[in-house]
Order: structure tokens, then C-alpha cells, then sequence
């Protein structure tokens, strides 16, 4: 069992791997497109932000529907953060390393603050008051201005003219207009490594002690309860992991794009966070990681149908939660490609 | 299950792979230029009539010869307002060969899309990105479109120079970019006029149906005139709304007021009396624009807006500066853009806009604002 568990994580750390190499031998050979050349990174912070949803939604059994809130305070706290140092720290890479160090941190500050009330709740009530949540860290940020002179920091609640900023202050934070001008450090490299360390977070925390008590409070939380396991403690705990790697993944976002602005970070992204969830399978890692990528490269790379490529994404989306969930799909796929299956592997003998 | 996943992944991912490898370039007699803009989604207005009118301009330039002897090719791509699918799009003209780009229609897209661009040294010219940030990031970028800053300067100081009003309010969106730009300057330059703004209320782009409000905090103020940075259809609904409150300042506009008589349901009788600056109208008397109104009547059934005619002129520009550099079809992106920046300062187009039209190496437009009221549901110079 243990033994089948570890090649199953390998695999999936594998997939990542090869991923990664072939990426850089097509890099390297020229032969890679300027289209996916963009999305690499945007790939990157998409998986990330499935796996981590995977672990509140499929590990601790809890529908969030607030994700993308996170992801906006790690992305803004980077930026910002990355716009102040820009002098002071020279070297991209470590500039982005802390500044995603700092996303997650702060992320994990406001999975805290979020998770303590909410998580009292249960079901479709918890849905909805995340949903809340991550609409109100979206307005939050869009009221804030921010701007930095040779005085110091300004805030402001206003506008950007209530400031009172001297003339060679620059805005940093422009309400909702967000932050303009963060440095391009994003690199592959980067979102590789942190897919790798979220992987291994989530698959080692799924794996350890901590794991198997946030999975018993998922399938039968009174049982779990009548054994002594701290139920808000566990809880909280699966929340604020993913929380914080939403957060390293928006830094990571933040770091791809001249602009940032909160609206991107809107219900929106929260379910399109679940629908890579609930495609790649509630609970599976690997098949988070999977659909991350196919659904985000998809409708790039059906920009050659033009005006139908909206429409034709959301019809793909639809056959493809058909397939892989309605019971008579899966049936018929037991049987049929069951059959096709062996058949291979005698013909193979 | 997990197998079934994976077969799927791997017939998607095959019936893509044109997609993920570069193509290799076909024969190159044509000069490539790439169109940026929301097609779909909330702001798709604006990116469609850049695009129908781009490739009006095209299709006038191929029927008279092209350039330089070489046809040109228009590829418009949707951005659905959003900067990270810009760059996508960016991308996606990067691979199909793209050596000049038109775009990104909106601001924030413009921004993410010309960091990109600048790095690549690819020439970009955006037909309506007026916030300043827009084209700042690399000497490759021009605009046709006035800039946010030109646009409240010009406001103010007409406001102020023909004494329209003692006391301003000002309605601005503030989670737009074009909308707070123009705000932010047309409020530095009212300090030197003799008007005082006496309340600015701002709504943004969640909460943009009822202006009540807002309007309620002008009336109380007492202002004369209210000043609206803001695209039309909010300023339709900010019409209707002060009418059933009887509230009757004079109103001002600016540029993205344009549009305003063409609003389905609106009635235009509420716009009687509201001055704008805009560029251009749509019911001017000289040839170019009566032309080009009635070619994109018909060919789309609706009138052009101030965006359509941008878009054109853009398109006419890139043609005079690529005249200029002597251009041909077989320069790579790079290559080209260095000839044609040079080119863009050197020439003076007479388009839907304005009348002797240059460009400085920032890549700000020089030409001159027409302040135009609304009379008879008809716009009439002032």
C-alpha cells in the first residue's frame, strides 16, 4: 500500500519533471512557440492554485469558493513588495523568491483571519460566506492607495491626490487600478520549483499524520470528533497550507505581468480554480495538475477557430465533465476500454 | 478513470501541436500587421470597431496598390480586456509572423502588452491606449489617440477660458484607468482656472447603474456644469437618472462620450446641450470622413465610433511611415520597427482625427481637440 502510494507521487512528480525538460529541449532547439512560450508561466501559477484549492476541496472536504482572494493578497503584497526593492535588490531571482515568500506569508495571515470564522460553518453555508470573503479582500485592495516619497509611505482611502505625496513621490498602489510597472522576474525555472515544493507540501501532508486526521474529519467528522481530534484546529490547518500557496502562486503571477489589477481576482478565477479541481478529480492531485494545464492552454491554443473558440471551449468542458463523471460514462468506459485494455496487453504478450 | 484522463489529454494535446510548435514562416511578400482588442466580454464595443475598421483601412490599401508594392495582412485577435490573454494574443501574432501591431485597444491590456513588445523591439502603435503608461516602456510605441493628461488639460482650460461655470462637479470612474487619468490632470489644471471643483464623487466598474448618489452629491453642492471623463453608456444612464431628478447643469464630456446619440433606447433629447471634445464625429461634412461612415455602414450596418476612427487612421499612419522607411516585407520584426520609429516622426497624416497629424519620439500624437455640442440630436462645432 505505502509502497504503491510513493510510485504514484513519483509519477506525479516525474510528470512535472519531463514537463521540464521537454519545455527546455524544445527551448533550446528553437522549436518551442512564442504562444506557449507566454503561457509557461501562467501554466505554472494555475496548477499551483488547482493543487491548493485540491487540498481544502478534496482533502478537507470543505467547498471554497473564495480562493482567488488569496492569490489577490500574495500577488499584490509581491508586487508591492518587489516595486519597493527594485533599487535596493538587484537580483530577480531573489527578489521573486522573497517576494513570494512574503505572498505566502500574508496569504497564510488572512487563510487565518478568513478560516476562523468561516470554518465553524459547514457545506453550502461555508460556499457561500468564502465567496464573500474573497469579494471583500477584491474591494479592500481596490480602495487603497498607496504612494512612497522621500518622506516615507502614504495611504490613502481616497484617491490618489489625498496622498499629499511631494513631487518625486510615485504611486504604487493606484486603488483599483493596481500596480503598474512590477519587475518581470517570473521565470519557468521559478514556477517549476514551486510546483514541485507545492506538490510535495500537499502529498506529504495528505501522507503524514496531520493528513490522515484532516481525511477522517472529511468522511465522518463525529466519529473523528469522538476520538479527540481537534476538529477547527485540523481544519484551519489545510485551510492556511492552501491559502499561503495560493499566495506564492499569485506572487508568482504578479511577477509575469506589467500590470495588476484586483479585478482579475474575482469569483471568476475561484471557479475556474474548482472546475480544474473538480475535472482533474476531488482528491487527485495528479489529475489537478493535468487539468490545470489542459484547461488553461486550451483556449490559446483554439485561437485559430476565432469566434468560435469560447464557444467551442465550453462545449469541450462540457463533454469532458460528461466523460469523466456521469455514471453511465463511466460504465460504459469500464467496459469498453477495460476490454480494449487487456486485449493490448495480450496482443502485447 | 485515470487512464481515460490521460488518453484525452494526449488526443487534445496531438490535435493542438500546431499550436505549441513554431510554424514555419510561408513566403513573405506581405507586410504582417496584428490587432489587439476585447472582441468578446464586456468591453468588446470598442476592440470590434477597432477591428472592422482596421481592416476597412486594409482592404482601401490593398485595392490601391498596397505599400511599397507589397499587400498588407490584418490578424485580429481578442483579448477579452483581460492583460494576461493580451500577452497571449501578443503571442500568438508573434508566431504567426506579426511585424507591426495595432493594439491592444484598451489601457491596462496596452500596458502588460507593450512591456513585451518593447522587450522584443516590436513596433506598436495602439489606436486607443490614452493612459501614459501606455506607450512609455520602450521608444518602439506611438498612439493615435490623445493622452489621458492632454485630454483633462484641454477640458479644464476650456471650461476655464470661455467661463462656462463657477463651480465644476466632476463623475469619474475610478477603477478605470482612461477615466481617473483624465480626472487627475483636468483637477491639477483647475487650481489655474477660475472654476472650483466642488465635489468629485467616483463610482467603479461593479456598481456602474445607479448614479443617484452621485448625482445627489453634485446637486447639493450647487454645481453649474458637471464634468463626465467617462465612456457613453454610463453617461446615458447618468442622463436619464439627473432628468428624473431635475437636476440641469450643463455636462461636458470628453472623448468616450462619443457614441452617445447611438445608444438603443436612449433618448437623445437628453443629450441636447452636452459639449464634448472629442476627435472626431461622425456626421463631419469632409469627404474622408463621409467615405469612411459610409463604408462602415455598410459593411456593418451601424455608425463608426471615435475608436473605428482611430483604428483607421492607425492604419494609415503605419502606411505613411512604412512609405517613408522605404520598408519591405522581408524585414523581420525587429528590423522594421527600427526603420519605421524613425519613419512615424517624420510624417504628417490628414485622417478621420485630425487634419496634419504628427508624432513626437514618445510617441504622443500632436494634433488639435474639436469641442463639439449636441444640437438637434446632431453634433455641431463650436
Amino acid at each position: 500500500m505505502k509502497r504503491k502510494k510513493l510510485k504514484s507521487n513519483l509519477i506525479t512528480y516525474g510528470i512535472v519533471i519531463a514537463a521540464f525538460v521537454l519545455v527546455q529541449i524544445l527551448t533550446y532547439t528553437g522549436n518551442l512557440s512564442s504562444l506557449l512560450k507566454g503561457l509557461l508561466i501562467p501554466l505554472c501559477v494555475y496548477v499551483v492554485l488547482a493543487v491548493s484549492l485540491n487540498l481544502v476541496v478534496g482533502i478537507s472536504g470543505e467547498l471554497s469558493l473564495g480562493h482567488a482572494g488569496f492569490m489577490c493578497v500574495g500577488a499584490f503584497s509581491g508586487a508591492f513588495f518587489s516595486k519597493c526593492m527594485q533599487g535596493v535588490i538587484v537580483s530577480g531571482g531573489l527578489r521573486l523568491f522573497l517576494a513570494m515568500l512574503l505572498g505566502a506569508g500574508v496569504a497564510a495571515v488572512f487563510g487565518i483571519l478568513v478560516g476562523i470564522p468561516v470554518l465553524r460553518l459547514k457545506g453550502d453555508y461555508l460556499a457561500i460566506v468564502t465567496l464573500a470573503f474573497g469579494e471583500i479582500i477584491k474591494n479592500v485592495i481596490n480602495v487603497f492607495y498607496v504612494g512612497i516619497d522621500s518622506n516615507g509611505v502614504h495611504v490613502s482611502m481616497k484617491d490618489q491626490f489625498s496622498l499629499g505625496m511631494d513631487v518625486d513621490g510615485t504611486v504604487i498602489l493606484n486603488g483599483p487600478q493596481g500596480i503598474t510597472g512590477t519587475p518581470k522576474d517570473a521565470t519557468f525555472l521559478a514556477g517549476i520549483i514551486l510546483i514541485l515544493v507545492t506538490l510535495f507540501i500537499v502529498l506529504n501532508l495528505i501522507d503524514s499524520r496531520d493528513g490522515r486526521a484532516i481525511m477522517s474529519i472529511r468522511d465522518n467528522r463525529i466519529a473523528a470528533e469522538s476520538i479527540g481530534i481537534n476538529i477547527t484546529k485540523y481544519k484551519l490547518m489545510a485551510f492556511t497550507i492552501s491559502a499561503s500557496l495560493a499566495g506564492a502562486a499569485g506572487a508568482l503571477y504578479a511577477h509575469n505581468l506589467a500590470t495588476l489589477q484586483a479585478k482579475k481576482f474575482d469569483y471568476n478565477l475561484s471557479i475556474m480554480a474548482l472546475v480544474f479541481v473538480v475535472l482533474g478529480g476531488i482528491g487527485n492531485i495528479r489529475g489537478s495538475v493535468i487539468a490545470a494545464v489542459v484547461l488553461t492552454a486550451l483556449p490559446e491554443l483554439l485561437r485559430g477557430l476565432s469566434n468560435y473558440r469560447m464557444l467551442i471551449y465550453a462545449i469541450v468542458l462540457i463533454v469532458m465533465m460528461l466523460f469523466n463523471w456521469a455514471p453511465k460514462a463511466l460504465e460504459w468506459r469500464e467496459r469498453y476500454l477495460s476490454r480494449f485494455f487487456k486485449k493490448s496487453v495480450k496482443e502485447g504478450k | 478513470m485515470k487512464k481515460f484522463s490521460k488518453v484525452l489529454s494526449v488526443a487534445v494535446s496531438a490535435a493542438m501541436v500546431a499550436g505549441v510548435f513554431t510554424a514555419t514562416a510561408s513566403a513573405e511578400e506581405t507586410f504582417k500587421i496584428g490587432g489587439i482588442g476585447p472582441m468578446t466580454g464586456a468591453a468588446a464595443v470598442y476592440g470590434n470597431a477597432v477591428m472592422n475598421a482596421a481592416q476597412i483601412a486594409v482592404d482601401e490599401i490593398n485595392e490601391a496598390g498596397g505599400v511599397n508594392g507589397a499587400q498588407l495582412e490584418f490578424n485580429p485577435q481578442d483579448d477579452e480586456h483581460d492583460a494576461e490573454k493580451s500577452v497571449n494574443a501578443y503571442n500568438t501574432l508573434k508566431d504567426w509572423g506579426m511585424q507591426m501591431l495595432l493594439g491592444s485597444v484598451t489601457s491596462a491590456p496596452c500596458i502588460a502588452v507593450e512591456a513585451e513588445a518593447a522587450n522584443d523591439n516590436m513596433f506598436l502603435l495602439t489606436p486607443s491606449g490614452s493612459a501614459v503608461d501606455c506607450i512609455t516602456a520602450g521608444d518602439n510605441a506611438f498612439r493615435v489617440c490623445f493622452s489621458d493628461p492632454d485630454q483633462g488639460l484641454a477640458s479644464a482650460k476650456y471650461i476655464g477660458e470661455n467661463g462656462l461655470a463657477e463651480k465644476v462637479a466632476v463623475i469619474y470612474d475610478s477603477s478605470d484607468v482612461y477615466s481617473s487619468g483624465i480626472y487627475a490632470t483636468f483637477r491639477a489644471e483647475a487650481e489655474n482656472q477660475p472654476f472650483e471643483i466642488v465635489a468629485d464623487p467616483s463610482f467603479t466598474s461593479d456598481s456602474k447603474t445607479d448614479f443617484s448618489v452621485q448625482l445627489q452629491q453634485a446637486k447639493d453642492a450647487g454645481a453649474e456644469l458637471v464634468f463626465l471623463p467617462i465612456y457613453y453608456n454610463e453617461a446615458a444612464l447618468i442622463f436619464q437618472q439627473a432628468a428624473g431628478m431635475d437636476f440641469a447643469p450643463k455636462w461636458f464630456g470628453v472623448d468616450g462620450m462619443d457614441g452617445i446619440l447611438s445608444v438603443e433606447g436612449f433618448d437623445t433629447s437628453l443629450a441636447e446641450g452636452v459639449m464634448l471634445l472629442t476627435p472626431f464625429s461622425a456626421d463631419a461634412e469632409d469627404d474622408l470622413t463621409k467615405n469612411f461612415v459610409a463604408k462602415y455602414q455598410e459593411k456593418f450596418g451601424e455608425v463608426p465610433n471615435q475608436f473605428a476612427a482611430d483604428a483607421y487612421d492607425g492604419i494609415y499612419a503605419m502606411k505613411a511611415a512604412l512609405e517613408q522607411s522605404g520598408a519591405t516585407p522581408d524585414m523581420d520584426a525587429s528590423t522594421l520597427c527600427d526603420a519605421v520609429k524613425v519613419a512615424m516622426t517624420e510624417i504628417t497624416v490628414d485622417g478621420l482625427t485630425g487634419t496634419g497629424m504628427t508624432w513626437s519620439a514618445e510617441g504622443e500624437p500632436s494634433k488639435a481637440p474639436k469641442a463639439v455640442v449636441i444640437e438637434n440630436g446632431a453634433y455641431k462645432g463650436m
